[in-house]
């Protein structure tokens, strides 16, 4: 790692903001041509039954096992994580709290040092960490603890050993799977630069690789770089790395492939830096998918009959594991509570390729650039909600009476005791659900409570 | 700051939360920002509810922060309190809306709620936690319902015999038991049986399942019974302060303890002790007594179990109880004791004392994994955060006390309290033990390919890595763990005497339970007696010197 040390300056903090300078020019790009019929949208506030941006800690620990997640907050910070993962028994912890005392919230005076000190004592029971994210909460945010400045000084200490980053999960700015979105961010000002291959305008560069963004089961990550091999992508690499180390290059040949819809400032950060973004629905059913790779396709200028050849085996055989499931979820009704941003594509798949009929469709946030797509699939009229009121939004549900709910956790045993079947979504990020192959899956996490339900006798 | 890779309570605001979900008719409102609402899935998931837990949250985002989050908290209040109808409201921060210093319960003060009562809570975030939140909200509440019912400085104490006079059975209240306690649902069971059968009427169980009215009717009981001292302990001390009313504090977990705490309960209320109502009666009494644990643990298939050597660690109540049913009446070998509960290191302390221990009082993770490692304790007792570095080091563990997880909220009957409450002791704690023909086969043949060192085959799987914690036999699926191990349990002192292959050899010889106690007292006899290499032969003469 030639120049390491200024690479990793470059702090979270420092992506953010280059990531807002560029985002306004970024958006008009962004915007889709053909602006589709507008979908009703409402837009509540009210009590939000959501997780902050740390439970993202829950499956990135998983995906990178070099990194370490120590969060800076309280002690409810450190009791929400180990509620999320503590069910697992770990010999080696991946993630911890450096909970905030009353000496602490007195003086901001000796934060810095305690914060050393805590890194130095992990560190020494933890040599292997290659990786320690500084995870920022509502305390420190609240409180303006400057953990950028933190991440910059634990580097130039540390260099060599272990490379410090920073990003903010905390509840007052993310919800759920945002925090993936700001840990990636804190990433790629460490990307290396990939070498412009030809000079003039970076925009009219010739693509030359496929970057995959967004967290994937590995089964499912394999598959998918196989299959773009398969058209004639060669070159495919994927943010997040299953190596914190092994980070790809990005550059104007770079060419951005969203498997998540919640990688906004991600997805800006990287534009930033000169990768162009294809723009595509998210590989969820066989429809997105197979859209979704050739959208890939398109931008590399594979021929046809290559894509065709590829995706055709595919989409037949993907209806086919679908079929069964659609026989279930045919007609039934649908009502999505706001979770992960998922929701939009996951409604589009289960409208369009199970014949459910849509209630409501929620999202805690409505990146419009980046769903315009699905949003075009979603039939007119889908009734989009943006936020949340949850009181309000369950009475809905029990007007509605629909035959699935989609939601968190913490509701979906109480409706379930009011005879409304669910499908609890947090299980949608921990499953491997994208591509073609995966439809049947995907679609069997929605037919299974509703066959469980008619299986259940106790007469 | 702290670091904490896992922690033993939750913040203090779960503890209020654990008390108004326990109870009917009472609302929470939350002054708390967005994601906080995950602690509802303690108690739709680990709890297991069919509803949700009645609270109501601010969640307040960033930009929220720029205006008038006052406003958002009384709109809550409002919101709440007309959408829920609750008989009384409980208002409160947790550690975020802390720093911004709202005053929600001020606000709350100032508003017509028509007339319900609200308690406002102050709950320190950054010092306090979360069974210190519970007792504190459970206080207050009772403090808050019982406010027109004091009496008058002076008038003499109500007689807890009065029930004779009244011409009734006399009745106590069961104060404590919440959700997210450890086994409370069966323990009310088990307590109320107990206490039927001796001619004794359970008047109120709180906070579990009661209402505020409820609350209304603690002094009408002859005696409260604290069967949780880290939830009930400051209620039942003010109730016996201002109402005269006498606490039963003996926790009734084990044979020994439930027959104490009956002989207390007597006691206070004036009753005769009945002709041979002990379970721990004579050997020749065993398949007379009303809990089977005696019997078992007498039976010669126990005999193995004597001198196991066991380290305990939870919160006060369920480790002091356990400290006593594992010397007294399993035969272990107590070489730990700890709690994470500083309200009560006082009693910890005595109990360790007892057992000629000093009792570990932290609530750091690490503290208590370096505690273990020292002990090499054949088996741990303790919460759910103690599996973690049982895992590490290879030992067999059972949980006994909070924090749970969701394998702990069972659907079987399993009380940890009174005669079926030891019961279920006995099985749990000697199910991760190796069982004893296996233990004698693996001391005496070492070459099996399928019984291999530190399998337990009743527990099916494949056999566990870590017997021995120092000398790094490799976890399969976690190869970095060995080494970490051996930094962080073996630490070898300069100038410590070095093992011979021979000594190594006879040391491998040890079943592996045992042998890393067996390595350490070779070790301090080396030292002691100034020899630098430790052969076969002084490991021989450290076992006769520290079995002499």
């Amino acid at each position: 790692m030639g120049g390491s040390a200024s690479v990793a300056a470059a702090t979270a903090s420092a992506a953010r903001e280059v990531a807002r300078e560029v985002a306004q020019e970024v958006k008009r790009e962004m915007e889709p041509k053909p602006s589709p019929p507008a979908l009703p949208l409402r837009k509540e506030s009210g009590q939000r039954e959501v997780f902050c941006g740390l439970t993202s800690i829950v499956w990135l620990h998983r995906r990178m096992p070099d990194a370490f997640f120590l969060v800076v907050g309280s002690r409810t910070c450190a009791h929400l994580i180990q509620s999320a993962a503590g069910v697992m028994i770990f010999a080696e912890p991946r993630f911890g709290t450096a909970i905030l005392g009353e000496r602490d919230l007195a003086g901001l005076a000796d934060a810095n040092e305690e914060l050393d000190r805590l890194v130095a004592d992990l560190l020494e029971r933890r040599p292997e960490i290659r990786t320690l994210f500084l995870v920022g909460s509502c305390p420190s945010e609240v409180i303006k603890l400057d953990l950028a400045k933190a991440a910059e000084r634990l580097n130039t200490r540390l260099a060599g050993q272990v490379r410090v980053l920073n990003y903010s999960g905390s509840g007052i700015e993310t919800t759920f799977t945002q925090g993936e979105d700001q840990a990636l961010l804190a990433m790629v000002p460490l990307m290396p630069s990939a070498p412009a291959s030809t000079p003039g305008d970076p925009a009219d560069a010739p693509a030359s690789e496929l970057l995959i963004v967004g967290t994937l089961a590995d089964a499912v990550e394999d598959r998918l770089v196989s299959l773009f091999a398969r058209m004639g992508i060669e070159r495919v690499r994927s943010l997040p790395p299953r190596s914190s180390r092994d980070l790809p290059a990005v550059g104007p040949g770079t060419r951005l492939l969203l498997a998540q819809p919640f990688l906004s400032a991600t997805a800006r950060a990287l534009m930033a830096r000169g990768a162009q973004l294809i723009a595509a629905p998210y590989p969820l059913g066989v429809e997105g998918s197979a859209a979704w790779m050739r959208a890939a396709a398109e931008a590399f200028a594979i021929p046809e009959a290559n894509v065709t050849a590829v995706l055709e085996p595919l989409i037949e055989r993907g209806r086919r594991a679908v079929e069964p499931h659609r026989r279930i979820l045919e007609g039934k009704r649908l009502f999505l509570l706001p979770d992960s941003q998922l929701e939009l594509s996951l409604a589009r798949f289960l409208q369009r390729e199970c014949g459910m009929e849509l209630v409501e469709v929620g999202t805690p946030y409505l990146d419009r650039a980046l769903l315009a797509e699905e949003m075009a699939l979603l039939p007119a009229g889908t009734q989009l909600n943006e936020g949340q009121h949850v009181d309000n939004q369950l009475d809905r549900v029990r007007a509605a009476r629909p035959d699935l709910v989609v939601c968190g956790l913490g509701l979906a045993n109480p409706l379930e005791a009011e005879g409304i079947a669910t499908k609890w979504s947090i299980e949608l990020v921990f499953s491997p659900i994208h591509g073609c192959d995966q439809a049947g899956d995907l679609a069997e996490l929605f037919s299974r409570p509703l066959r469980r339900r008619h299986l259940l006798r106790f007469a | 700051m702290e670091l904490t890779l896992w922690t033993y309570e939750g913040p203090p605001h779960v503890g209020a939360l654990r008390i108004a979900a326990s109870m009917q008719g009472v609302h929470y409102v939350l002054h708390a920002p967005q994601g906080d609402t995950y602690a509802d899935l303690l108690f739709t998931m680990i709890e297991r509810r069919d509803r949700r837990p009645p609270v109501t949250y601010t969640t307040f985002q960033a930009r929220d922060l720029g205006g008038d989050t006052a406003e958002l908290v009384k709109r809550t209040i409002t919101e709440a309190v007309e959408r829920f109808q609750p008989e009384a409201l409980l208002v409160g921060e947790s550690c975020t809306a802390e720093l911004i210093q709202d005053q929600p319960g001020a606000l709350a003060a100032g508003m017509d709620l028509g007339g319900i009562p609200m308690v406002s809570l102050e709950l320190p975030a950054y010092s306090k936690k979360e069974n210190w939140g519970a007792a504190e909200t459970f206080y207050q509440l009772v403090r808050q319902l019982l406010a027109d019912q004091l009496p008058a400085p002076g008038t003499p104490a109500p007689s807890p015999q009065r029930w004779r006079q009244e011409g009734r059975r006399p009745r106590v209240n069961l104060l404590g038991p919440s959700l997210l306690g450890f086994r409370c649902r069966d323990d009310v069971r088990e307590v109320s049986r107990l206490l039927g059968a001796e001619g004794i009427d359970v008047s109120v169980v709180a906070p579990l399942d009661a209402r505020p009215a409820d609350l209304q009717r603690i002094p009408a009981a002859d005696a409260n019974v604290c069967l949780y001292p880290e939830v009930a302990g400051p209620v039942c001390s003010w109730l016996e302060r201002r109402f005269g009313q006498p606490v039963v504090r003996t926790v009734p977990i084990g044979v020994g303890a439930t027959t104490a705490f009956l002989a207390e309960l007597r006691q206070v209320l004036g009753m005769e002790e009945p002709a041979g109502s002990s379970a721990a009666a004579e050997p020749g009494d065993a398949g007379d007594s009303r809990s089977r644990l005696p019997w078992y643990s007498r039976s010669v298939d126990s005999t193995y179990l004597t001198g196991k050597r066991v380290f305990i660690f939870a919160d006060a109540t369920h480790a002091i109880a356990a400290a006593r049913v594992a010397s007294q009446e399993l035969g272990f070998q107590v070489v730990g004791l700890g709690s994470y509960s500083r309200e009560l290191a006082r009693e910890v302390r005595a109990a360790a004392k007892e057992l000629g221990l000093e009792a570990l009082i932290t609530d750091d993770y690490l503290a208590v994994e370096r505690a273990m490692a020292e002990a090499m304790p054949e088996l741990v007792l303790g919460t759910q955060m103690e599996r973690h570095s049982a895992k590490r080091l290879g030992i067999p563990c059972a949980v006994i006390s909070a924090p749970l997880h969701v394998q702990d909220v069972p659907a079987r009957h399993a009380p940890q309290m009174g005669w079926e409450g030891a019961n279920e002791l006995f099985d749990s704690w000697v199910h991760p033990l190796m069982m004893g023909l296996e233990e004698h086969l693996i001391g005496m043949f070492r070459h099996d390919f399928e019984f291999v060192e530190g399998h337990r085959s009743h527990l099916g799987g494949s056999p566990p890595a870590g017997g021995q914690p120092p000398a790094g036999a490799a976890q399969p699926q976690e190869p970095a763990a060995a080494t970490a191990v051996a930094t962080a349990v073996a630490p070898s002192p300069a100038g410590a005497p070095s093992w011979d292959p021979s000594g190594e050899a006879e040391l491998a010889k040890i079943p592996f339970f045992v042998r890393g106690k067996v390595r350490r007292n070779t070790e301090a006899y080396a030292r002691d007696h100034g020899l630098a290499r430790i052969d076969s032969e002084a490991l021989y003469a450290a076992k006769a010197h520290f079995s002499a």
